[in-house]
């Protein structure tokens, strides 16, 4: 299934809980920022919490910005994490890894909604991958987020939160989860457990 | 409670469905001293779903520490009160989704007032502060999270304080959790769909037995209430 997964250590505060829940699932998985681990890893997951510009600022400090473009195997980023993959980002306005074609915004502030979203909502399905095997729409998954991507045709699936926003997209080896999964109990356990099959 | 029992209920509480666990330790901070948190990273092996971490956060090493063994957020109370600028910070290095401000409030005079070392009924004291400008000000320093506990209704388990709660939904942007008084799976009803809170918080009710936590998702789900099942 694995020669082993490499987590980026972009710093963030979900990094803990993200390495737990592989563990949980019986997967060796190791943090680094050293570049030769991770294009030797079979799967490749970047975590991210915090401010979209600090998290590009330190991947560009540990000068991983062209490796992670660089990468062949699935890459996952989970929350600001699937942010960095596209182009930019509002928050701080600043220029993302771009593998993914898009501007990242901030949610809309309306119907009296808070902001961060943060708490259990739902995913609506917009196309199939592996990804989401066993995961079924209407399945609920733990979200705490201020800014957010656009629905376009990479989305897989949605969320609703004043408008929809892309809570699942994959641009071939590529994929990017809004939500964590490594605190959405059984359904975020399946999604990981989907990708390190891939 | 010993780390056995903590992690016991963890479990348990995982396995019924609970959305999310907070982990009091109310005494931590009227004593000053720092609390014992090797069974932070004990509980965060166990639990799939978010936990927030209470009591004895004082200082941005403190939370970096809690955090760092794997919680999602720190929570913090009386420290906030005594160092208002604590929010700010925390704000600054780990942004509002981890900043929990805890609230007790009660009403005197007619107004809400906040409450200070409530884990301690014989250092407990009125801050004559406004619990509805302390609201809006620790939104304004970066709180990403408010939970209310209503200190009337706090142990009564006769419902949430509506109004109050209502009062403070008027001018909270972040999510507001509701505290104290949960006793019957209606004030649970009452609370989501009359304070339009985004959480509901309960201890006794759950520790004891007396509602369990399928049962009132089910019931909640019935009752037009949006909750995962």
């Amino acid at each position: 299934m694995t020669n082993g997964v490499a987590i980026i250590d972009s710093g963030g505060a979900n990094i803990a809980s993200l390495e737990l829940a592989m563990e949980r699932l019986g997967v060796p998985a190791e943090l680094t920022t050293d570049p030769e681990k991770l294009r030797a890893a079979s799967h490749v997951i970047l975590p991210g919490v915090g401010a979209a510009a600090d998290c590009m600022g330190r991947l560009q400090k540990a000068g991983l910005v062209e490796t992670i473009r660089g990468l062949k195997q699935p890459v996952l980023g989970i929350c600001v994490g699937m942010q960095l993959l596209f182009d930019s980002s509002e928050e701080g306005d600043v220029q993302c890894l771009g593998l993914l074609p898009g501007r990242v915004r901030r949610l809309p502030d309306r119907d009296n909604l808070p902001v961060p979203h943060m708490g259990w909502n739902q995913l609506e399905f917009n196309g199939k991958t592996s990804l989401l095997n066993d995961i079924r729409p209407g399945d609920y998954v733990y979200f705490v987020h201020s800014y957010a991507a656009p629905v376009s045709e990479l989305t897989l699936a949605t969320t609703q939160y004043g408008d929809p926003f892309a809570a699942v997209v994959r641009r071939g080896n590529v994929y990017g989860a809004q939500f964590h999964p490594e605190r959405s109990a059984r359904i975020g356990a399946q999604l990981l457990r989907n990708f390190v099959q891939l | 409670m010993v780390v056995g029992d903590i992690l016991e209920l963890a479990t348990r509480y995982r396995d019924e469905g609970a959305d999310e666990l907070v982990f009091y330790d109310i005494t931590a901070s009227p004593d000053g001293r720092s609390v014992d948190r090797s069974w932070v990273s004990r509980v965060a092996r166990i639990l799939d779903i978010p936990f927030c971490v209470a009591g004895g956060i004082r200082s941005v090493e403190d939370a970096e520490e809690v955090l760092g063994e794997g919680a999602e957020k720190v929570s913090i109370n009386s420290p906030a009160l005594a160092d208002p600028d604590l929010i700010s910070r925390l704000n600054a290095r780990f942004g509002a989704q981890c900043v929990v401000v805890g609230i007790d409030s009660q009403t005197v005079e007619g107004a809400y007032h906040v409450y200070q070392f409530t884990g301690d009924p014989s250092r407990t004291r009125n801050t004559a502060r406004l619990t509805l400008d302390w609201v809006r000000e620790v939104q304004e320093r970066g709180a990403g999270e408010i939970v209310l506990n209503c200190m009337a209704s706090d142990g009564v388990r006769k419902g949430y304080d509506i109004e109050q709660l209502r009062a403070v939904r008027n001018l909270c942007r972040v999510p507001l959790i509701a505290s104290g008084g949960a006793g019957a799976p209606e004030h649970f009803e009452a609370v989501f769909a009359d304070a339009r809170v985004d959480g509901a918080l309960a201890a006794s009710v759950f520790h004891t037995g007396a509602i369990a936590i399928p049962d009132l998702k089910q019931y909640l789900r019935g009752r037009a209430i949006e909750i995962r099942p």
